[in-house]
């Protein structure tokens, strides 16, 4: 089966109802991201994802909001989220203690194209806290790493401290047949890495543009204009795909809140192949 | 390094790509080997412009100087030019240009190689596209990089990416 297809429909309760998760573990990963580890119900459908699918996770009486599920897919004792704690919801949501509950939806959306690309290399292009949607697909890969060839991780962000995974990252780097790279708008005296945006990053890629399957998650600009980019360096449009991020609400293409031209972000995507939606990628409106 | 190893690096150097055998050759007959340890400055804000390089290794940051500390504005490894303004008429360094790692590369006097574009504007015309292409790429970094879009957004937008 494709793993762009929708997801099988295995949640038992309304869609609409969300099932009680308890909060088992908070890690700070920068200074206004944390890492949360959930338990889903026993035996609950909702813990079973593919990489790139999001949840909808509800903090009772404050409000519901998408999050991208950051752990690995094979997983299924509890899901991983990392959330970037900028308004109210995020707020209480990176602040809850251990023992406590949220409300959990989904998995919903489209997933990375894993199928697809097995027998390729994989380009991955992360910036700031996009990383997190990417790397359910960076464990997959790494847990059957004969299916595919080399595999290349390149991370934007906005400073060495806002840098997600930074052990993890170093890591994946030693492994064979692996490249990573790390570059920051704004270095500080210490960082000796790289400085500047992260398709300046191509350059250094060592992988062939005909083999290879490229996926992308950060901000929209970032995106349009590396997705043009790996274009020009010859890997095709239907070989690059794109996470995109709206504004969701209901999670399953009732409400439109995300809709983009003439697709609903929730349920046709996250995921997108560039050729799909680069026509919506510039349009003020949307 | 011998004058065909010379060739030989600059035939695989990505910002020369595509350029013809005989302007290789020229641009080796110019090039001179150099190496700077990590820390060591290459030269610093307001230096008369006087040598282009081809970086073959390592990586050297463009630094701007601000009231108490240096600010890095960009890093620039293997396989990418430094110093393109010494191609230009009186101008002087704008940044300051500082290794992070060892550094191994080409360096070319600039006055010499600006002479020799007036003797064959086609050696010039080609290798100032390059230079061209060099800094319309670096413009369009530095735009996006000004648009800060890894900032934090506000509450009202706020999901889970």
């Amino acid at each position: 089966m494709s793993l762009l297809a929708a997801p099988p429909a295995t949640v038992k309760r309304p869609i609409m109802q969300p099932a009680v998760g308890r909060v088992l573990q908070v890690v700070k990963e920068t200074h206004d991201t944390f890492t949360l580890n959930i338990e889903p119900p026993p035996g609950d459908p909702v813990a079973r994802f593919r990489p790139g699918q999001f949840s909808m996770l509800y903090v009772h009486g404050v409000g519901e909001l998408p999050i991208s599920i950051s752990g690995d897919p094979e997983c299924h004792d509890y899901l991983t989220y990392t959330i970037r704690s900028v308004g109210q919801v995020t707020y209480q949501l990176v602040t809850r203690q251990p023992g406590e509950c949220i409300g959990l939806r989904g998995p919903f959306g489209t997933a990375w194209p894993l199928t697809e690309a097995r027998g390729k290399s994989l380009l991955i292009v992360a910036g700031g806290i996009g990383l997190a949607p990417l790397r359910p697909a960076i464990y997959h890969v790494l847990r059957h790493r004969g299916d595919y060839n080399r595999l290349v991780v390149l991370y934007g962000g906005r400073s060495p401290r806002d840098l997600l995974y930074r052990k993890e990252f170093a890591a994946w780097g030693m492994l064979p047949d692996t490249q990573t790279l790390a570059t920051v708008d704004y270095g500080g005296v210490s960082w000796r890495g790289h400085v500047g945006v992260v398709t300046a990053m191509f350059r250094h890629v060592r992988m062939q543009p005909d083999e290879t399957v490229a996926m992308l998650c950060g901000p929209e600009i970032m995106m349009r204009y590396a997705g043009r980019e790996l274009e020009s360096r010859g890997i095709p449009a239907s070989r690059i795909f794109l996470s995109m991020e709206r504004n969701m609400k209901c999670a399953v293409g009732f409400c439109g809140h995300c809709q983009m031209g003439p697709y609903f972000v929730c349920k046709d995507g996250p995921v997108f192949p560039f050729t799909q939606i680069k026509p919506y990628l510039d349009l003020y409106e949307l | 390094m011998a004058t065909s190893q010379i060739i030989a690096a600059l035939a695989h150097h990505p910002f020369l790509d595509g350029l013809q055998p005989n302007h290789l050759d020229k641009l080796a007959m110019l090039a001179c080997e150099i190496s700077f340890e990590p820390d060591q400055v290459i030269f610093r804000e307001g230096d008369p412009s006087s040598f282009f390089y081809l970086i073959l290794s390592g990586r050297v940051a463009i630094e701007v100087a601000a009231p108490g500390r240096f600010l890095t504005i960009q890093t620039i490894g293997g396989g990418e030019e430094l110093g393109w303004s010494s191609l230009l008429d009186q101008v002087n360094k704008q940044f300051r240009a500082r290794c992070v790692e060892p550094v191994c590369a080409l360096a070319f006097d600039g006055p010499r190689l600006t002479a020799e574009f007036e003797n064959d504007h086609e050696f010039g015309y080609m290798l100032l596209r390059k230079v061209l292409a060099t800094v319309a790429e670096r413009l369009r970094a530095t735009r996006l990089q000004m648009l800060d879009v890894y900032a934090r957004k506000s509450g009202k937008g706020e999901s889970g990416q």
